[in-house]
């Protein structure tokens, strides 16, 4: 390894490095991030709060009480069963979140290791992304379910299906960028000075492709969460006694002529975080990667 | 132009043979005895060893993986377990339904999303602009099962103007197909309208900032003749090339809706297989859908060189 401080041979080159401060402040200004931060903060908060805040159990059952409208008492209503529809709507978010959130974490895992492999070695590039060009042939949503089918339904299985179809989506975005970054003086700079491929790949060229990242795993949590909620319909996700929205919305699909509600509110509840990660993507790609700004002005 | 085709077809070659050992791959996640788990609950010993049999899950892979091959290159995807009948007639028989009703999706989608980021370009910065952007933004952000679900309870159980489920042939009876095909294509096709106005909307700013627009409007035409022959032309290429992406949602997000309005297509031929573990089905079905998607990419393609001659000269697609 070299000696060398390569530091000051760091330049802002066509994707800027995350300064932390600057960054934060910009995103601040941006109307669209900070309208998606506050929706999607507002539905993690109360989901997490669910133990707490949640008026009953969501599987303590009331016949007495079934089919009640959106009222003062029950806000979301209640289902056939007379459950109380606030605490399934809370739980319900928890476990969509919780899967969306793991599938996050594996693209940015996985995205991460293939993508840089396949950008910056070029004996790699080629069977990857032959594969992951297989892979992105099926349309996304049908071959998580082809995936989940096979695997049998569990939560277990909604996550692995999501993470193979959106990993090689992640890599992409990542070799794209590694391509570029790797170009860079300052690349040649440190091969120069005698460091060696993983040290450059960890110190020079990934610290540098972290903003497309970003943005990229903030669209994936998005498409997690819908994706979730189609495979949950279809029977494919958890068991139908813990509720996520997908299941209730499959539940009260079979209502649907007596009490819509039952289908609408965790249908609304998807459509609020999904937008709210949308707007935050298109801050967070406004401020962190202006080139590849789509409709921003 | 014919070269350029035939280059691209022969592309597909390897891709083709890679998606279709994926499907074929599929069977094998499946954990424990594909063939019980087939079966059912109540499926008898000698049953199971009948469906082990006739998937030929007894033999050898390799040997499996040779006789899918040599099956699919007869076009034979196997038999469904639960209608007893080839895969491939089961999915050509519906096959129309499916295509009907992404059509008219696909064409309610390029109208409407083309129309509506063209309005919002043309009326960059006013009110109109913020409330198309608003509305697109929400269009890509609602689950379409879930919006399918919302229009049968206004439009057929509220208004009681269209029927809840069902299918017309439009070689039929065009107004029943329309009655019948509506709800179902708007629900595809409203998350499409929103990506395409966002796309169309940002090309149009783009291109109205360009220096033939400007050039066209110094020659004094009128701006009407600017927009719809100098901008819009122009606006199509970045459309053309979203399509297949289109096709691709499109025809994910049937399998959903094609089992919300109880449509006889693909999507809920695949739904059911899925309920019922009907593996031979899912497989083909996938590998049919995946096949069917690259060739209409490829005809976008060619397409795309048809517009716009740069893409034949250096042979990007």
């Amino acid at each position: 390894m070299a000696a060398v401080d390569l530091a000051p041979l760091h330049r802002p080159g066509l994707l800027a490095r995350l300064r932390p401060g600057r960054t934060m402040r910009r995103l601040l200004r941006n109307r669209a991030f900070v309208t998606g931060a506050i929706l999607f903060g507002f539905i993690v908060v109360v989901t997490l709060l669910a133990p707490w805040i949640s008026p009953s159990d969501p599987n303590r059952m009331a016949i007495r009480f079934r089919f009640r409208e959106p009222s003062w008492e029950f806000p979301f209503g209640t289902d056939n069963l007379g459950r109380n529809m606030v605490s399934r709507v809370l739980w319900g978010g928890r476990l969509s979140l919780e899967i969306g959130a793991w599938v996050v974490g594996l693209n940015a895992l996985f995205g991460v290791m293939l993508g840089a492999a396949s950008g910056y070695f070029r004996r790699l590039d080629g069977p990857l992304m032959r594969f992951s060009d297989a892979l992105m042939a099926f349309p996304s949503v049908l071959l998580a379910i082809g995936i989940a089918a096979a695997l049998g339904p569990s939560v277990t299985t909604v996550v692995v299906a999501l993470s193979v179809v959106y990993i090689p989506r992640t890599a992409r975005v990542l070799r794209a960028s590694v391509l570029v970054v790797r170009e860079q003086d300052y690349v040649q700079a440190a091969r120069a000075c005698g460091a060696g491929d993983l040290r450059i790949l960890l110190r020079h060229v990934l610290p540098n492709c972290m903003a497309p990242l970003i943005v990229q795993l903030s669209f994936v949590f998005a498409y997690a969460v819908l994706s979730e909620a189609v495979l949950s319909f279809l029977g494919l996700g958890a068991p139908p006694t813990t509720p996520s929205w997908g299941i209730l919305i499959a539940e009260g699909r079979g209502y649907i002529r007596e009490a819509a509600w039952l289908t609408a509110i965790p249908g609304g509840a998807i459509a609020v975080t999904v937008l709210g990660l949308n707007l935050l993507g298109d801050g967070l790609r406004d401020v962190l990667d202006p080139r590849l700004k789509v409709d921003a002005r | 132009m014919a070269r350029y085709a035939l280059k691209r077809l022969l592309q597909m070659i390897p891709l083709l043979l890679l998606v279709s050992l994926i499907s074929f791959g599929l069977i094998k996640l499946v954990p424990g005895d594909p063939a019980v788990v087939m079966g059912g609950s109540n499926a008898t010993p000698a049953e199971i060893d009948a469906i082990r049999r006739n998937l030929g899950l007894d033999q050898p892979v390799w040997q499996q993986l040779l006789s899918f091959y040599a099956n699919l290159a007869r076009g034979d995807l196997g038999r469904s377990l639960l209608l007893g009948q080839p895969v491939a007639e089961a999915l050509i028989e519906r096959a129309p339904v499916t295509l009907w009703i992404s059509l008219y999706s696909l064409i309610l989608t390029v109208v409407v999303g083309m129309a509506t980021g063209i309005v919002a370009a043309l009326r960059h910065n006013t009110w109109v602009d913020q409330v198309v952007s608003v509305v697109a933004l929400i269009g890509v952000s609602l689950p379409n099962f879930w919006l399918g679900l919302m229009m049968i309870v206004l439009f057929s159980v509220w208004l009681g103007w269209l029927p809840t489920g069902g299918y017309v042939a439009p070689s039929a009876d065009v107004v029943g197909f329309l009655r019948t095909a509506t709800m179902p294509a708007l629900a595809l096709a409203f998350l499409q309208i929103g990506l395409l106005t966002r796309i169309t909307r940002s090309t149009m700013l783009d291109v109205l900032g360009q220096d033939y627009i400007r050039t066209a409007r110094a020659k004094g035409l009128p701006e009407t003749t600017v927009v719809l022959k100098h901008a819009l032309a122009n606006v199509m290429i970045p459309v053309i090339t979203v399509i297949g992406l289109i096709l691709s949602v499109l025809l994910s997000g049937s399998i959903i809706v094609e089992t919300i309005f109880s449509v006889p297509g693909i999507g809920s031929l695949l739904g059911n297989a899925i309920l019922r573990r009907d593996y031979p089905m899912i497989q083909g079905g996938l590998l049919f859908v995946a096949a069917g998607l690259m060739l209409l990419n490829l005809i976008v393609d060619v397409l795309y060189g048809v517009f716009d001659p740069r893409v034949r000269v250096d042979g990007r697609g």
